[in-house]
């Protein structure tokens, strides 16, 4: 039987097969060489969109080593769509179980931060609210009011110092020296997204915002957890990052 | 969203957008008349990609070319993805819609590369069913690409023009027409590229492409030219699109850079080239 498109695929991924024996040069003879052209674009083109991606991963762990980890992931997990700007979702768990980088149990985590802003640059737009009207509310009303969020808004808690991690890497800001867990959030002002340190309580309160409930809910919640809970902090973060994009007020008391 | 006044890609030069060039374009395009996207790269739902391509649209004619559609794939076209063309196509409405005589599809595996087919009647059914399968869910004409070859297959037994001309014939598609890519497959392949030229139904041609190659030899010490897209259009190139332009007639051409990527003039510079050449050949002929 002639070989199919299956062969072809196993031959690209996996070096030490033969080549299919249908393909061959103008001479008639094996194709040798002309089919490594193919070995080579796929996971070049895959290791290129991999170094897009995880910028950050790349500088933690070396050009060379994220190169060669990147062989490997490429042919665990070739993209499953056509749509490369989302590629890599899989490098989270992957990390967790590649055995060279167990003593960096940060680099899921700041994997997942990286794909989270991929996701966001790309999120749908929406129209932030004006912050007078959140200013000028009367505090009954505000503790009422539901508030809509961005769907470039992205909430990530880690056991690790991934913010100041990212940071020291992208802004030269120094490393962070206690392996203290923190909670950030992506905004997107206009096209480009930026992570922001939350402070302690932030994520509780950020979270129940995006699960709809009330303003009042949300910083209940944030202050049963964090009595001293930032909210000024927090709320600052929301509207500079132009996250709140509505305000409904219709079952104020 | 955008009017009609792009029904059709100009007969002048395009070049293939590239973010990192939008503010130089937005100042005045030169000598660039539209412009062409990967679709694959504006498929999300917002944000800078899709706000940079709406200032495109209200200025220039664009085409939309896939590079992921797996035309060739011996199994079903993808539907999600064909879905996200057809809203890409019905929110941009471009002047062009094209893709590659290629797949990169393989059961749940997307492999991002262009990969090779067997020219044979098998494969013009198959392609042809998915071409019309593609034009009935965008809604209109899609030009089929030539590629560019390094190998062949021991069960082809038709030559590419015949085989892109059958499944013209049977699809209804146009064709692109990558002077590029004939030059590397014919070069890799031991052929003469005018004779391609001479005998491809330039009539069906709708578009097409320049771009550049990198060299490199085979198992035997033969030339093997990969169509890298990233350096500039070499002279043979340009004489093979002047020789096109002679037998064809003028057509919307385009500059192709997918890798180290110049700065705007010089692109801008090799879309003068082509308007050029396609300016004195005609006055020649």
């Amino acid at each position: 039987m002639t070989p199919d498109q299956t062969d072809f695929t196993e031959a690209l991924l996996r070096p030490d097969l033969p080549h299919p024996e249908n393909l061959i040069d103008h001479a008639g003879r094996p194709a040798g060489k002309r089919f490594d052209v193919y070995r080579n674009n796929v996971v070049l083109s895959l290791t290129e969109a991999l170094e897009t991606s995880f910028p950050v991963l790349q500088k933690l762990l070396g050009e060379q080593f994220f190169g060669a980890m990147a062989g490997l992931f490429v042919r665990q997990h070739p993209p499953t769509t056509p749509m490369m700007m989302h590629y890599g979702e899989e490098m989270p768990a992957f990390l967790t179980g590649f055995e060279p980088v167990e003593k960096y149990p940060y680099l899921p985590d700041i994997a997942r931060l990286e794909l989270a802003m991929r996701q966001s640059y790309h999120a749908a737009d929406a129209t932030p609210i004006d912050p007078k009207i959140i200013a000028t509310l009367p505090a009954d009303q505000l503790m009422a009011a539901r508030l809509d969020i961005a769907p470039s808004l992205k909430l990530l808690r880690s056991r690790w110092p991934i913010f100041s991690i990212w940071s020291a890497q992208t802004n030269g800001t120094p490393m962070p020296e206690a392996p203290s867990g923190e909670a950030l959030i992506i905004t997107r002002a206009e096209f480009d997204p930026a992570p922001q340190l939350l402070p302690a309580g932030g994520a509780t309160f950020v979270m129940a915002l995006q699960a709809g409930e009330a303003f009042g809910q949300a910083l209940d919640k944030a202050t049963t957890a964090i009595p001293d809970f930032d909210l000024q902090t927090t709320l600052g973060l929301l509207i500079a990052g132009n996250a709140i994009t509505a305000m409904k007020t219709g079952d104020a008391q | 969203m955008f009017d009609q006044s792009f029904e059709q890609l100009p007969k002048g030069c395009g070049v293939g957008y590239k973010p990192q060039h939008f503010a130089d374009i937005m100042e005045g395009a030169g000598a660039v008349s539209w412009f062409e996207i990967h679709a694959e790269n504006y498929m999300g739902d917002g944000g800078r990609p899709l706000a940079q391509l709406r200032h495109l649209a209200e200025r220039y004619a664009m085409s939309v070319h896939g590079v992921g559609l797996s035309i060739g794939g011996e199994g079903d076209l993808d539907q999600d993805h064909l879905n996200r063309l057809k809203h890409l196509v019905g929110w941009l409405n471009p002047a062009s819609f094209s893709e590659h005589l290629a797949w990169s599809t393989h059961e749940t595996h997307f492999l991002n590369d262009l990969l090779p087919l067997p020219y044979n009647d098998k494969t013009v059914q198959r392609v042809s069913s998915h071409i019309s399968q593609v034009q009935e869910t965008v809604g209109r004409q899609m030009l089929l690409e030539n590629p560019s070859n390094y190998l062949a297959f021991s069960d082809s037994d038709m030559s590419e023009i015949d085989f892109l001309k059958e499944v013209a014939k049977r699809s209804g598609c146009g064709l692109l027409l990558d002077v590029n890519n004939v030059f590397v497959s014919a070069t890799n392949q031991k052929m003469n590229a005018v004779e391609y030229i001479d005998a491809f139904p330039l009539d069906l041609v709708g578009e097409i492409h320049l771009g550049g190659h990198d060299e490199d030899v085979d198992d035997h010490g033969d030339p093997l030219l990969i169509d890298s897209h990233d350096q500039p259009v070499v002279n043979q190139i340009w004489s093979l699109f002047a020789h096109t332009i002679l037998r064809g007639g003028k057509k919307p051409v385009l500059i192709e850079r997918d890798g180290n990527i110049p700065p705007w003039d010089e692109l801008e510079g090799e879309a003068a080239q082509a308007l050029d050449i396609m300016t004195n050949v005609k006055a020649a002929a």
